[in-house]
């Protein structure tokens, strides 16, 4: 008989998704199979062109046969997985997460540039909440309003990271960072120091443009007129990996 | 170094040795207490009282009862071994007046105690033997015999097998079997692969590994060595939390005088394969003890773990497949090879082969450090070797696993200690750390207290864990304040099940455990700390 060959191409792989049937390529993970075929599962800390962190855990799944709930925009597909995305507990655990989300910070929609354009506020409103259960702990942050253009708003950041993945990976000025951990973790600039001080920044704004809430934003915004455009990072990184540009 | 270097080493180092050695503890405990005086005091009133040919002081590692030290023992050939316990500087030559007929008023350990008779070392069984300073030392005790024979004897999969058929299981807490994740690590096609030694021991009241580490290092890096022989790295790193300065200064001396011998870099044992070891020093973040946060801090980057799958195995340091194993995993590898998979299947129960080393602390009166075969029944351990609660108290539970752990209530004291009992009771048998509560102790404030541990030491990376142990900790407070309502213990509940649930890794999927295990034995507890109006009529009133 003659060996198996090593296959040089990359086969592609089926799988159900909440009893539908749908095809992928071999490296896609379970959330970008999904959206390819018009499933939806909720994300918050995902941003098109950027890798995925699987920190939110709104994206959790349950695959038949695992034991643990996986994140499906760090999973890939496998042949015959069978995944379930919206059953009573994960609807449960997402609601859950969302209010820990706005009893960490000050999340005060009311006054926020990003009223009604914040993919907080809608995941929340999707969500059916409407009150949160834990109590508020009201922490008291800096605003950074340094940078002539942008600002920072530690008070309605849910610490996603997609701004730092942004800097890093699609400007590559590696500006924005982490520090601190736990509860204590804040977002960055440089060592620390007031954004128009840093010696990286090349105020492109991506990372503005990446904020899923009202975090960053641009100066001279009122309330509910932060518009931004998030899908124009997916859109660079389309045209630089894959020469591809999405009109 | 070939095996007739080794066996000549073995020889000569066997051959000076005189008819009497005081051994000296010379381990973090012991020296933190005076250690290193005693056994500079020793070595001068030896010299004084002429005996240098007849008496050598060795600086050892762990002599097991941490809570009496500075431990001495003194091991004369043909006559019974003596431990000497608190020994002070001052008593160095009153001790030595011993061999010359007088006496002394230094306390008398009870060997024959069984904290020591139902030892079985096999992990620690040069420590508190060997000086851990000396590779000669490490020879003449068999050293690197294992990884002669591995090297010369044994192909890579014979070596996998052995391990496999041996019945090890990973010692870091989740147990999972060794041989596999070898064969896994050994099987996955790559260029570059690396071995890590996972010694960022983080688990409050835990010393096991760095007793290893203090005491053993040459084994720990021997086992290393097989193990990247058997799946084919390069390249190790010892990950150590910057918190043990002396077991970083220890590996440092082993990893060089292995270099100078031949034993590490390129033609280890003047054989075709390479390896060597460096070291990483931890920033103090319990969450590095998780592989993939800890492989990311080796990496350079912030320590925070990334959802598993791709496992280690496959994607690991730089992106290469990486075997990661902790202390005492790699320190059961060199006797293993050198007597056999069926010499160790035998000790142990059919699940959970082998040793396990323990850190006895708390309320117990022999604070200090044992190792027991596997299936040991708790009450044994805590009660027959530990001597029980002090002062006439009872022990009401036994915490295992740390803060990703459990209590082990008084009732349950005749479980074996193994991996699955222990999960069943809703524990998990952790690295080794057991502290042990008396009937005093507020089971509500211990899971507060590793509540507060976790929510200290979460990375931040995912809102289960980063938000959900800071309200966990909070509701925790409130019961023990007295201000918390039936809802409230509901919602304790609801929070513990979903962090448990969601988080990314094993520090917030395993947060919930100390408060799930006391709700589970200890319930009537958080009861009583509801507000009297939120009780029902049938839950009797607080009694303090």
């Amino acid at each position: 008989m003659a060996p198996l060959q090593s296959i040089s191409f990359m086969a592609a792989k089926t799988l159900t998704i909440d009893g539908e049937l749908i095809s992928a390529e071999e490296d896609q993970s379970v959330l970008e199979a999904a959206r390819d075929n018009d499933l939806h599962i909720p994300t918050l800390c995902h941003l098109g062109g950027v890798m995925a962190v699987g920190a939110c855990r709104m994206c959790l799944v349950e695959v038949e046969g695992s034991p643990r709930l996986l994140s499906a925009c760090t999973t890939r597909v496998a042949e015959g997985m069978v995944v379930h995305t919206n059953s009573e507990r994960l609807r449960k655990y997402r609601r859950m997460i969302l209010e820990l989300l706005f009893a960490e910070r000050n999340h005060v929609c009311a006054v926020c540039v990003s009223n009604g354009q914040c993919e907080l506020q809608t995941l929340a409103m999707n969500h059916g909440m409407d009150h949160v259960r834990y109590p508020y702990r009201h922490p008291a942050f800096d605003v950074d309003l340094s940078h002539p253009r942008y600002g920072l708003d530690p008070h309605r950041c849910i610490l996603c990271t997609r701004c730092v993945r942004a800097c890093w990976h699609v400007e590559g000025a590696g500006t924005l960072n982490v520090a601190g951990r736990g509860d204590a973790s804040r977002i960055i600039t440089d060592l620390n120091q007031p954004w128009a001080d840093s010696e990286t920044c090349t105020s492109c704004g991506k990372c503005v443009q990446a904020c899923p809430t009202g975090a960053l934003f641009f100066q001279g915004s009122a309330v509910g007129e932060m518009q931004r455009d998030r899908s124009r990072l997916e859109y660079i990184v389309t045209a630089r990996e894959r020469k591809q540009w999405i009109v | 170094m070939l095996l007739a270097d080794l066996l000549q080493l073995k020889d000569s180092e066997l051959t000076a040795r005189r008819p009497v050695t005081l051994r000296c503890c010379l381990a973090a405990g012991c020296l933190s207490s005076a250690g290193k005086e005693v056994k500079e005091a020793l070595d001068k009133a030896v010299a004084e009282a002429g005996l240098d040919d007849r008496v050598q002081v060795l600086g050892v590692g762990c002599l097991r009862l941490c809570c009496e030290g500075p431990l001495v023992l003194c091991e004369e050939q043909g006559k019974e071994p003596i431990l000497y316990e608190r020994v002070q500087p001052e008593d160095a030559t009153s001790l030595v007046g011993t061999f010359k007929g007088g006496t002394t008023h230094v306390r008398r350990g009870d060997l024959q105690h069984p904290f020591f008779t139902r030892q079985v070392s096999v992990v620690l069984e040069n420590c508190g033997v060997i000086d851990p300073d000396r590779i000669e030392c490490y020879i003449s005790a068999d050293g690197y015999l294992a990884l002669r024979d591995a090297l010369r004897e044994m192909s890579p999969q014979e070596v996998i097998h052995t391990i496999t058929r041996s019945g090890l299981r990973g010692r870091g807490g989740a147990g999972y079997p060794t041989g596999l994740k070898w064969a896994t690590v050994a099987k996955t096609r790559s260029a570059r692969k690396y071995v890590i030694c996972n010694a960022d021991e983080g688990d409050p009241g835990a010393f096991m590994d760095r007793s290893i580490l203090e005491s053993d290092p040459h084994r720990v890096i021997e086992g290393m060595i097989i193990a990247a022989y058997a799946v084919g790295a390069e390249q190790g790193y010892i990950y150590v939390r910057a918190e043990y300065p002396l077991a970083i200064q220890r590996l440092n001396t082993a990893i060089r005088q292995a270099k100078t011998a031949g034993l590490l870099g390129s033609g280890v044992m003047e054989s075709p394969f390479n390896f060597d070891v460096a070291i990483r020093i931890g920033a103090g973040a319990f969450v590095c003890g998780e592989e993939t946060a800890l492989m990311a801090s080796v990496e350079g980057q912030r320590g925070q773990p990334h959802p598993r799958p791709p496992y280690p195995a496959e994607l690991g340091l730089f992106g290469h497949p990486t075997l990661i194993n902790n202390v005492e995993t790699f320190a059961n590898v060199p006797p293993i090879i050198r007597k056999g998979a069926d010499w160790f299947a035998g000790i142990g129960t059919e699940k959970s082969k082998g040793t396990k080393v323990f850190a006895l602390a708390g309320k117990i009166n022999r604070t200090g450090l044992i190792e027991v075969p596997m299936g040991t029944p708790l009450r044994v351990i805590v009660e027959t070797m530990g001597g029980g609660a002090p002062d006439g108290n009872q022990i009401k539970a036994v915490q295992t696993g740390g803060p990703s752990g459990g209590c082990i209530p008084a009732s349950h004291l005749d479980t074996p200690v193994e991996y699955e009992s222990l999960a069943a009771l809703g524990s998990i048998m952790g690295s080794g750390g057991m502290i042990v509560m008396d009937q005093d102790t507020n089971m509500v404030d211990v899971a507060r207290f590793f509540m507060e541990f976790c929510r200290d030491e979460s990375c931040g990376k995912c809102i289960p864990c980063r938000a959900g142990t800071v309200q966990l900790y909070d509701l925790l407070g409130k019961l023990l304040e007295r201000r918390a309502s039936a809802a409230d213990l509901t919602q304790l509940e609801e929070l513990c099940d979903m962090v448990k649930h969601t988080s990314l890794c094993g520090l917030g999927q395993t947060a919930p455990n100390p408060v799930l295990s006391t709700l589970n034995f200890f319930r009537q507890e958080y009861l009583n700390l509801l507000q009297a109006e939120n009780r029902t009529s049938a839950e009797p009133a607080a009694t303090g």
